[in-house]
């Protein structure tokens, strides 16, 4: 929930503070390779923009003897720690039900939740029509996180001497760290009527705005059948492994390396946990051990204002849970995702023209996940193959790679969790020939806790402290502070370390 | 920093492995739902997590949630319960405990915990059945048992109409079966909570299922607890059957009852006296 910021090396910096279903980048827009040139809002981040002019050796100097393929859009980093979707205490306020009834440890999904939220965020009891609701209550709930953390990075590109700008860069190491607080979301989920539901998740950040994280209707059950369920307006993808619902919050730990990696150069602006802008049906079995859902989607990552060419995105989930005794409920699920992006726009005064873009190339991401619990013990692990057209990655050749990661909790208790996540992402094929093979490469691994003193059916806290390492060859973590600069050569492993002590309330 | 992932990843897990819960032991009670069978110790756990913010950690009903929901939860020290199998005053069977976990209840906060696996439900039985000292010393009741339903005819539903007259199920739920009679207002459970009686019009499932047996089953056997009290001395089985096909016909969805319902009531509408106080004073 909240929190996290988003950097784009395009320059667009804008706090996400993610909510329930939500997941965005509020800040994508079509870039042509001019916007690209421009320095960041922040100064903080902009690969487009040659790190090291004239150092024989930089970024840019490799870039141009790989055939002068710039960067249009690029790579995007999160840094600023934080956070994701939510529980919703206003559900909990509703139905009177602790948070544990419907997470594992909020704001994850256990199997009741998954079926809650499926089946429109009610319980089919009777009760979850406005009309049984005490009029006092309001659908809405608030998510933010004090918290204090550290972000170190290294291979970090500064002057050589501080404040001039010509005195040449060198390589250090950034350090920062002290007391910060993440944006906030707002959580507004209700029912309208039975089996008629909307969400809408501003979010505020300080100094930043407010965003739209999430803003949907839905209709569920139609034809009084649970497999006919459509959504329509900004929402978070039936991703399996939700990614705004992730219980690690740290800079880099608060997002899957493989829901948003795009290999070094290339200009596709999306992300599998990003929200998305379009229609999805849902259905699912009567207790939501089978469920499936295609979605038809704007080309834009979920960024509102037709702001790219006329085409579609695609996709699909299909996932199938067993019962495993007292073991658990285990689930197995497969996705995919299917999208265009415009190489060409129409322009005025040479700026692109938002919505004109044509000549679209295909990008897909495919994969499978699973949910397995060994009691207390829960195993998720996922699987991602990714393929980028070469004109998107700028090469001579589609880019492919493939990304896994494995995610484990321990539930002490439902107040008290440990958690562990491994990742990695491996290029399989550069768009250009010319470039090593590991460029982009990425290892990734956090260990935390997360302690709820407070757990009610009104509110929930949690206490947490992680740890999250991540190893990135040749180029910027897609998280962390620091600099946010390209190494001097590509096989230059870039390490970042976050470390996160925070508050996490819910209300 | 360089990265330590395969010693982080032994160390991680290992510590995961390792942690252990404190759970305290709890008297076994034999708890069965067809081949599996419960355990209350791995009960406890859930109902920690899913249960007890309003039955309360004490199973008496009094959860952080129980003051804002009506009607109460359910106290388990009391071993009262609405839905049964077995006749009225007796305990359920773990089955019937089964049954209303995964099925919930219609008209309260009480969800179906159908996502859970069935072992979990059958262990949540379990541990649910250690909050009283009845179920160390009575057994539950034996099951009644259902005969085969008769036909759902006119005659079946007019037969089961005048029942509901006769047996003044109206001064609870109304003429229409909406729940308004001129009882429902007063009416408390054994624990002196106001309670509504069971509106017909509402929903396509009643508290205690959703088929025709369990309907046969709710007032053979009574809902205690409730003023709901129990037919199976007042009425034969095939009067019962009757009074199911009527009732089925108070619920504004298609079925056979209402079908054959409505295809007689034009042609005898005149002919029906009006279901009330009038009715039962001549």
């Amino acid at each position: 929930m909240i929190n996290w910021s988003v950097k784009r090396r395009d320059g667009c910096s804008l706090a996400w503070r993610t909510a329930l279903i939500i997941g965005g980048s509020l800040c994508a827009a079509p870039v042509s390779s001019a916007d690209a040139a421009v320095p960041p809002v922040d100064g903080t981040r902009s690969t487009a923009t040659p790190p090291t002019a004239g150092h024989p050796d930089s970024y840019e100097a490799y870039i141009a003897a790989r055939g002068g393929v710039l960067p249009t859009a690029s790579r995007f980093t999160y840094a600023n720690g934080a956070h994701k979707s939510a529980g919703i205490p206003a559900f909990a306020r509703k139905y009177g039900l602790a948070c544990s009834a419907c997470h594992t440890a909020w704001p994850e999904l256990n199997a009741f939740g998954q079926r809650f939220k499926d089946r429109g965020y009610q319980l089919g009891n009777d009760r979850d029509s406005p009309i049984w609701v005490n009029p006092s209550y309001i659908p809405f709930a608030v998510r933010t996180t004090p918290q204090w953390r550290l972000e170190r990075t290294t291979h970090q590109l500064v002057d050589a001497v501080p404040g001039d700008p010509a005195s040449g860069t060198v390589e250090r190491t950034i350090t920062q760290s002290g007391f910060d607080i993440s944006g906030a979301d707002l959580l507004m989920l209700g029912t309208l009527y039975k089996d008629i539901t909307f969400g809408f998740v501003p979010t505020v950040e300080d100094g930043e705005g407010v965003g739209i994280e999430a803003a949907f209707v839905r209709f569920d059950n139609l034809g009084k059948t649970p497999w006919v369920n459509l959504k329509f307006g900004k929402f978070e993808l039936d991703n399996m492994l939700s990614e705004k619902r992730s219980v690690m919050l740290s800079s880099n730990g608060t997002f899957y390396q493989s829901y948003h990696f795009v290999p070094v150069g290339d200009g596709t602006d999306f992300g599998l946990g990003d929200n998305q802008i379009g229609a999805e049906w849902l259905g699912h079995s009567e207790n939501s051990y089978t469920r499936a859902s295609v979605a038809v989607l704007a080309g834009s990552d979920g960024v509102p204002g037709l702001p790219s060419g006329k085409s579609y995105d695609g996709t699909f989930t299909l996932s199938q849970a067993f019962d495993a005794g007292r073991l658990g409920v285990e689930r197995v699920g497969v996705y995919g995702y299917v999208g265009r992006r415009p190489t060409v726009f129409e322009t005025s005064g040479g700026e692109p023209i938002p919505g004109t873009g044509t000549n679209n190339k295909t990008f897909y991401r495919i994969g499978a996940v699973g949910d397995f619990f060994l009691g207390k013990l829960e195993f998720l692990p996922l699987f991602l193959h990714g393929s980028d057209d070469k004109d998107l990655a700028g090469g001579t050749r589609n880019a492919t790679w493939n990304g896994a990661l494995l995610e484990t909790h321990y539930y002490i208790s439902p107040q008290f969790i440990l958690t562990q996540r491994n990742e990695i992402i491996r290029m399989s094929r550069q768009a250009l020939v010319s470039t090593p093979k590991n460029l982009g490469n990425i290892d990734a691994f956090t260990f935390g806790y997360r302690w709820y003193p407070i757990m009610f059916s009104r509110a929930g806290l949690a206490m947490l402290g992680e740890l999250s390492f991540t190893k990135t060859i040749g180029t910027v973590p897609l998280s962390g502070d620091g600099v946010g600069l390209d190494p001097l050569t590509p096989d230059t492993p870039v390490r970042s370390t976050s470390v996160l002590v925070a508050l996490d309330f819910d209300f | 920093m360089r990265m330590a992932t395969p010693w982080a990843v032994f160390a991680s897990s290992l510590g995961l492995f390792l942690v252990a819960s404190g759970a305290t032991p709890i008297a076994a009670q034999e708890t069965q739902v067809g081949s599996l069978h419960g355990n209350p110790q791995a009960g406890k756990q859930d109902y920690r997590r899913y249960c007890v913010g309003c039955h309360g950690p004490d199973g008496d009903g009094n959860g952080e949630n129980a003051q804002w929901i009506e009607p109460r939860p359910r106290d388990f020290t009391a071993a009262v319960f609405k839905c049964r199998s077995t006749p009225t005053g007796t305990l359920p069977t773990d089955e019937d405990l089964y049954h209303s976990v995964s099925r919930g209840f219609v008209t309260s906060n009480m969800p179906s915990w159908l996502p859970l696996t069935q072992q979990m439900r059958v262990d949540l039985v379990a541990y649910v059945k250690t909050f009283s000292s009845r179920w160390r010393t009575q057994g539950p009741g034996t099951p009644i048992s259902v005969p085969p339903e008769t036909p759902a005819t006119a005659q079946s539903i007019l037969h089961g109409r005048e029942l509901f007259q006769k047996l003044e199920c109206w001064k609870c739920h109304g003429p229409a079966g909406h729940g308004d009679g001129p009882s429902a207002s007063t009416l408390t459970d054994s624990k002196d909570n106001p309670i509504r009686p069971y509106n017909f019009a509402m929903g396509s499932r009643f508290k205690c299922g959703t088929t025709n047996q369990d309907l046969y089953r709710i007032f053979m056997t009574g809902v205690d607890g409730t003023p709901m009290p129990s037919f199976s001395d007042n009425i034969q089985p095939n009067d019962a059957w009757d009074l199911v096909h009527f009732l089925r016909t108070l619920q504004p969805y298609p079925s056979p009852e209402a079908t054959a319902w409505h295809a007689w009531l034009p042609q005898h509408a005149s002919e029906l006296k009006p279901i009330g106080p009038d009715q039962g004073e001549q």
